[in-house]
């Protein structure tokens, strides 16, 4: 069955740890991580709760997958009501956490109620108990980890934990494990900060002992991995490039946004690309690139381990940012390069490793400094604001200087952690922020890929690639290529993409997997793995209920069709120059469409025929 | 006639010397298809995974065999990658 069919219950206002049985019922339709945390966060929380107050809970989870011998089944979800947008938040991340979480005997663990004081919760198999973390508050993330490990000498311990800027009150801070993972988008960090709950640190020694059919799961996990390492995209490009090799290739078509959407098209992307990753610098011969790294499980290795130039300013003087780090990833690159609209390769590593040191969302933090931006060349903000800082588009020591000021807590910094809606109507410019939901867009512009627009509109936790990525088809032919400005087509489409994504959410597997696995390869994975009937036709009903189920939460926060949509830039401001000359997105084609396949109706609502169909 | 050429990623090894990280400007014959400056650059039907010409997609098969490239052209093509 491969659940624990365990959860761990944190009242952190009473101090106290209890276990209870899973809900079964709920696992059978909504699989574990994302789907089932979410369920649990439905029926246990007010949708109109204060995010940041001691009704929230916020729920560490597990799939059915995780800790298993399938590839990259290392995932854990963080899954809360997010304060940067009073939507549903789910935020999931690799590296070894997760996979730990499991083998200590657990699926997942409920957060209520606020301690009175910063605490860090010890999980050593069953037992689990809270502890003080009064010494590690003004910490940040990485000597968090580092002072739990000290304590408890087990190098095998995984830590997950908040840094200085989610104590801060940043709206979009992290939830950081194994110091260069994240959970990163929404503010779930925030919501940690809020609990007084600084770290969770896990030991398991109980593997997992309970797949369901042990010899079909060898065998479907063995033809998985067979695929992925067949597969061009998994088997070569993304270990050797990363999501990197993405800057040049989204530039070429003419969507990669630039200067906090301003512009389309950077004459910068190819310094910060994977390419120039990959190249030896001059002062030592080494390349930004050291290596690649792999999360629990995986057979792909996506990640990135770099290097700063010694002797670039950012980290001169300071040698402990001189040594391997959690390295560019594309979104990351794009959001800290081409929207604030720097090129500088090193500086953008720089400031990367602080945003993982101190637990922030790289999107959300490069897009919001980016809104300063052009309000700071638009005259709106100035040095008085900014703490001296001339915070001017493409300027690396700017940039520098701003991140380090921000995770310090110094003069603009509460200004920053608001993210760039609020940032904006704070001081009269709202059609700066460009988000949904109140959350800021990853690296593909809408005006030039029109379906990812769509999906923008629609995610259920604000703008967010990772809901259905719809660039797969629209740019990179997976699983067929579609054209990048057509509508026709695109609502479907988009369906296709955020059910199958919400049901990989659910099961413990990295998305990543889908450049190569279709639900043909997925299901019979988790059906040998789980009980019950798995199979491909489920897993997406599955996933378009979790989908569904999401909306009725943030339906219930006071979210209407009036909040799928898009910033006014993006609908009015036609593409300038480049391939994609004169383009806007055209979401009013594609949006009544998709509410009509997705059965809902017209404004949007899910009617009671779609949640009867969907047994919700 | 002179086009453009970019290779990227792990088709950078195809491309002739020169001082740019990825372009070239390079003489081919007049009226050359699309196929067939692919193939002059030993590059195989697999690995011209994505190609542009100015920045617009031209699909693998017939489009490529019949699109007649022009004088200033430029000509983009990635391996299979993706990211996210
Ligand atoms: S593909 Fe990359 S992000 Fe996904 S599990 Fe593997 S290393 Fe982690």
């Amino acid at each position: 069955m491969s659940w624990t069919r365990k959860i761990l219950r944190v009242n952190l206002s009473k101090g106290s740890c209890t276990s209870e049985p899973l809900n079964m019922e709920w696992a059978n339709l909504y699989l574990g991580q994302r789907g089932l945390a979410s369920k649990y966060l439905s029926e246990e929380v007010d949708p109109t709760c204060d995010p940041l107050g001691p009704d929230n809970k916020m729920i560490m989870a597990t799939g059915p997958l995780t800790g298993t011998m399938a590839s990259t089944a290392g995932r854990y979800s963080v899954i809360t009501k997010g304060p940067l947008t009073g939507a549903i938040a789910c935020s999931n991340s690799g590296g070894f956490f997760g996979a730990e979480l499991k083998f200590a005997g657990w699926d997942m663990v409920i957060f209520e109620g606020k301690s009175d004081k910063p605490v860090y919760l010890l999980i050593q198999d069953d037992n689990a108990e809270l502890k003080s973390a009064e010494h590690m508050w003004g910490k940040t993330a990485w000597e968090t980890d580092d002072i739990i490990h000290a304590t408890h000498q087990d190098p095998q311990m995984r830590v997950a934990c908040i840094g200085r800027t989610a104590e801060n009150g940043c709206l979009y801070a992290a939830v950081m494990n194994d110091k260069h993972r994240a959970a990163g988008r929404s503010g779930v960090g925030t919501v940690m900060a809020s609990k007084n709950l600084k770290a969770v640190a896990v030991r398991g020694t109980q593997g997992i002992g309970n797949v369901d059919d042990a010899e079909a799961f060898m065998s479907a996990t063995g033809d998985g991995k067979a695929v992925l390492a067949e597969n061009a995209v998994t088997g070569q490009g993304l270990p050797a490039y990363g999501t990197q090799v993405l800057m040049n290739v989204i530039n070429g078509i003419g969507g990669l946004p630039a200067r906090n959407m301003r512009d389309v098209g950077f004459e910068g992307a190819e310094n910060i690309s994977a390419e120039a990753m990959a190249e030896p610098r001059k002062s030592d011969g080494k390349p930004n690139l050291t290596t690649n790294g792999a999360c629990f499980g995986c057979t792909i290795a996506c990640g990135r381990i770099s290097t700063v130039d010694p002797t670039h300013f950012s980290v001169k003087d300071k040698p402990q940012y001189q040594g391997n780090s959690g390295g560019l990833e594309y979104e990351a690159a794009w959001a800290l390069g081409a929207d604030t609209g720097v090129d500088d390769l090193d500086a953008l590593t720089y400031v990367n490793f602080l945003c993982n040191e101190d637990g922030m969302d790289p999107i959300t933090y490069g897009a919001t400094v980016a809104a300063a931006m052009e309000m700071f060349e638009d005259g709106v903000i100035t040095t008085k604001e900014t703490g001296g800082v001339e915070l001017r588009f493409g300027d690396a020591k700017a940039f520098v200087a701003i991140t380090e000021q921000f995770v310090n807590g110094g003069d603009f910094s509460a200004d920053l952690g608001l993210g760039s809606k609020r940032l904006t109507e704070k001081y009269g410019k709202p059609d700066l922020s460009m988000t949904v939901k109140g959350q800021e867009f990853p690296a593909y512009d809408p005006r030039g890929i029109q379906g990812i627009g769509l999906n923008y509109a629609t995610s259920n936790r604000g703008a967010c690639h990772l809901r259905g990525y719809t660039i797969a088809s629209e740019v990179l032919g997976i699983p067929v290529k579609t054209e990048l400005n057509d509508t026709d087509g695109k609502p479907e489409l988009v369906k296709a993409f955020q059910d199958a994504t919400a049901l990989v959410d659910s099961a413990g597997l990295c998305i990543f997997t889908t450049f190569a696995w279709g639900m043909d390869n997925i299901a019979p994975q988790i059906d040998a793995a789980c009980e019950g009937d798995w199979s491909v036709e489920n897993c997406l009903e599955t996933g378009e209920r979790i989908w569904n189920m999401e909306r009725l939460f943030n339906e219930a926060a006071g979210f209407t069709a009036d909040d799928d949509k898009l910033p006014k830039r993006l609908l009015e401001e036609a593409i300038k120059d480049g391939p994609t000359k004169g383009q806007v997105n055209r979401l009013g084609e594609m949006l009544p469409k998709y509410y009509e396949v997705r059965g809902w109706t017209a404004d949007g609502k899910i009617p009671k025929e779609t949640r009867q169909r969907l047994s919700l | 006639m002179n086009v453009n050429i970019e290779f990227y990623a792990s088709l950078m090894k195809y491309l002739p010397p020169g001082k740019s990280r990825f372009r070239r400007e390079v003489s081919v014959e007049d009226d050359i298809t699309l196929s067939r400056l692919i193939k002059q650059f030993h590059i195989s039907e697999a690995e011209a995974h994505l190609v542009l010409v100015n920045g617009h997609f031209v699909n693998c098969g017939e489009d490529r065999d019949q699109r007649k490239l022009v004088e200033g052209d430029t000509i983009s093509i990635w391996p299979p990658v993706a990211g996210g």
